[in-house]
């Protein structure tokens, strides 16, 4: 060999060049990298090469019982934690079934990366046994799919995903990897590869923006904090209350909001909207000004619109610049992270109280007071407002709890008063019935150590209940309390106010749930009058396995208030004042 | 273009809007483009995509009907496709906007030297010649199409074919595509 041969070799060749991995080692390897520890899946023929690798890598996998499952706990794991959360599916109908899930992360923007297994490449397009076009079908609801057909971008791609999922406004992605590509070789060294996606212009405030802002803050009379999950995902909660302490401006939540801003505070007005506090709609109809963070003036949030907040002006702080004027035109947009703007805005404005709009304020909440369910005495039913309000008091506030979607959800939103962010995961902007219980899975691998409860309907827990099998094959503890009231009660509300009480396909049967929870090997209580519950849930929380309580409420509750859909916010309907059963 | 700019700078006003888009050139792209506009109900004039300067990416020029705000809000949603590395609204600069038409026309004997006449006003090409029918070639602004097209009508068109709209900002600086594939600038992107 010559002496520029020979040089040349060790150019080329590195002395310990690795081996070549297959693709299915690189999708563990870049999980790995990423620092994922658990992933929610099902295997299939697709995906069967990357399941095979499984074995030695430091990963957790949950079996499920049907793929939505696994996305509801990678978004809920994702939710509690800030961190992306991971599920795995095969071809065809594995990757269809996690579509729900996919939505239910895509509009609440928790982030997620979603790995499904393709047919092989050279079957790509002849429809394939198990193929689907899922890179297409989840083209709207993922933050981007990434169609993967050879080894050598499998670790790229899942680099550049996991980046995706979690910036910006956060949401899932999904990696569809052809068996091809989980079969052949490429080099994985470990590094992580260069990111290659695109550059995009800044999102900051504009300085005139920011002083126009505080120029509105200040001279505003009746103003009120909007405070959305931004605020959450932002960790920005800190810096929210010192801005409410400086400027004396009392917030209100939307529903993924809640626990963004501690609910003791004398400022926390609580939660606004269709089912929010008659207290917060009217004053956000009297309001000046509203300061919106981290919120996208979602329908259920301002009813009709050209009758929102007629004489406010409005700011809106988001990270996600086309929600800025899609719903509501604002007066100033303050477009970029939460944290970076409020750390602008808040030298900018000045010290002040707002004694007097404050006790217009008060003045609203205590004639709300005396139509409080809570006013109404114990007389022998159990009324699900009652059992949420003794759940926030028997836990303490300081239960992580997970609802589902419905009547329940928005009780919980309007009695468990929520101190901390990440205390409350729900499925606000799909409204996924069946959320709950594999979210709250999610969740508990997220905060190991935390009381975790459910909440849920007893049509929605039916929705996904199989996962309660999950549960126990996986030894995970949850709390899980079903507001059982033998309706679809929210579609039954809805028929009670719009539809001539005609209750067509709701009354609901469901299955013994405390044999259910022993049919597990689980525990299953069951409750039907208020001085039951303290016993019952201290019962649930004392086992150390999970715990099924099956709450026998009232049949027709309603939740008030209610603002009809697209209606002014003025035009609640309310709970008769002094509604005392004979 | 002036009185574009008038009616634009009118808010709440709805006119063609014309946007260039740098997209890169990969499986899906136009794809991903195109859903965006049926989901969130964008209303498209015209949509012309091919090749630029550089290997690996594709130009768009699109021209919607839309207000100020929402062609702002359309810039936001593009960006918020992976494959799309710049966007630039060039309603409101100035730039050469053409588009390309194929008309087929019927022609009767005696009415060919008539149109011919026309064509040549509009500066448009006959490209085929057959016994009862011509078909003209036209390049231009979009609205001196519709000025021939409207012409043409009366003899009875046959078949119409229209590109849309391509656009190009005047003056000697080069496109306005930076380095787009910057390494680790993610924290921007959303």
């Amino acid at each position: 060999m010559s002496q520029s041969a020979a040089a040349h070799q060790e150019r080329t060749t590195p002395r310990e060049a690795p081996a070549p991995k297959t693709g299915a080692q690189i999708v563990w390897e870049a999980l790995v990298r990423e620092g994922v520890d658990v992933v929610f899946g099902y295997p299939g023929g697709a995906i069967m090469p990357t399941y095979d690798a499984l074995p030695g890598y430091p990963v957790r996998h949950v079996l499920v019982r049907h793929e939505q499952g696994a996305a509801h706990m990678a978004d809920g794991y994702a939710r509690a934690s800030g961190r992306v959360g991971v599920c795995i599916a095969t071809s065809g109908p594995g990757a269809t079934n996690l579509v729900t899930g996919i939505a239910t992360a895509m509009l609440d923007s928790s982030p997620m990366v979603c790995i499904t297994g393709q047919v092989s490449s050279t079957a790509l397009g002849t429809d394939a046994f198990q193929e689907v076009d899922i890179t297409g079908i989840t083209l709207p609801i993922t933050k981007h799919s990434y169609l993967v057909t050879r080894a050598e971008e499998v670790g790229p791609t899942l680099r550049e995903a996991f980046a995706l999922a979690r910036s910006g406004r956060p949401g899932p992605v999904l990696v569809d990897i052809t068996k091809d590509a989980q079969q052949g070789r490429a080099v994985f060294d470990g590094e992580a590869p260069p990111l290659r996606l695109p550059r995009r212009p800044p999102l900051r405030a504009a300085h005139g923006d920011l002083a126009r802002a505080a120029a509105l803050i200040d001279a505003a009379e009746r103003p009120l904090i909007l405070a959305g999950q931004g605020v959450v995902k932002a960790e920005a909660s800190e810096l929210l209350r010192a801005f409410v302490e400086k400027t004396g401006i009392p917030v209100a939540s939307t529903l993924l909001g809640l626990g963004g801003f501690p609910a003791s505070h004398p400022l926390s007005l609580g939660m606004m909207g269709m089912h929010g506090e008659a207290w917060v709609n009217t004053s956000l109809q009297e309001s000046d000004l509203l300061i919106a963070l981290g919120m996208r003036f979602d329908d259920r949030v301002t009813g009709k619109l050209q009758t929102f907040a007629v004489h406010a002006k409005k700011i809106h702080a988001e990270i996600d610049p086309s929600e800025i004027n899609k719903n509501v035109k604002v007066d100033v947009a303050l477009p970029g992270n939460l944290k970076t703007t409020l750390e602008q805005l808040l030298p900018a404005v000045q010290p002040r109280a707002r004694a007097q709009w404050v006790e217009r304020i008060s003045a609203l909440r205590s004639e709300a007071s005396g139509r409080d369910v809570q006013s109404i005495p114990d007389n022998g039913r159990l009324l699900a407002p009652h059992v949420l309000h003794d759940l926030w008091k028997l836990t303490e506030g300081k239960a992580l709890v997970v609802t589902d979607v419905g009547q329940h959800q928005m009780w919980e939103a309007q009695y468990y008063k929520h101190e901390r962010p990440r205390s409350l995961l729900t499925s606000g902007g799909l409204g996924t019935m069946g959320f709950a219980l594999p979210a709250a899975m999610g969740a508990r691998f997220a905060r190991p150590r935390d009381e975790i409860w459910v909440i849920a309907g007893d049509g929605g827990f039916q929705m996904t209940n199989c996962e309660l099998t999950t549960c126990a094959q996986e030894g995970l503890k949850i709390n899980i309390a079903i507001i059982n009231n033998g309706y679809l009660g929210m579609v039954r509300q809805w028929q009670e106010f719009f539809y001539n009480r005609r209750y067509v396909a709701t009354p609901l049967r469901s299955p013994d749930f405390v044999l259910l929870a022993q049919a597990h090997g689980l525990t299953g209580l069951r409750v039907t009058r208020r001085d039951e519950i303290p016993a019952a849930v201290e019962r649930a929380r004392a086992d150390p396995g999970t715990v099924v309580i099956d709450f026998r409420v009232e049949q027709e509750e309603a939740v008030y208030p209610m603002v009809p859909a697209n209606a002014d916010l003025r035009d609640m309907i309310r709970r008769p004042a002094l509604e005392v059963d004979p | 273009m002036s009185a574009v700019s008038a009616d634009a700078a009118r808010p709440g006003r709805r006119t063609a809007q014309t946007l260039i888009a740098y997209v890169q050139d990969r499986p899906g792209a136009l794809n991903r483009v195109v859903s965006l506009f049926r989901r969130r109900g964008f209303n498209i004039d015209s949509l012309t995509v091919g090749r630029t300067e550089r290997a690996g990416i594709s130009r768009l020029t699109l021209v919607v009907q839309a207000d100020d705000e929402t062609a702002h809000r359309l810039e936001s949603n593009l960006y918020k496709l992976v494959d799309i590395l710049h966007v630039e609204d060039v309603s409101e600069t100035a730039a050469v906007t053409r588009e390309l038409a194929f008309v087929k026309v019927a022609t009767p004997a005696e009415r060919r030297s008539e149109l011919l006449q026309l064509c040549a006003t509009f500066r448009a090409r006959v490209v085929d010649m057959a016994p009862s029918s011509i078909i003209v070639e036209i390049t231009g602004a979009p609205e001196k199409l519709d000025g021939l097209i409207e012409v043409l009508r009366p003899f009875g068109i046959l078949e119409m074919v229209r590109t849309g709209a391509v656009a190009m900002v005047r003056g000697p600086q080069p496109g306005s595509l930076p380095e787009v594939l910057d390494p680790e600038v993610l924290e921007v992107a959303t």
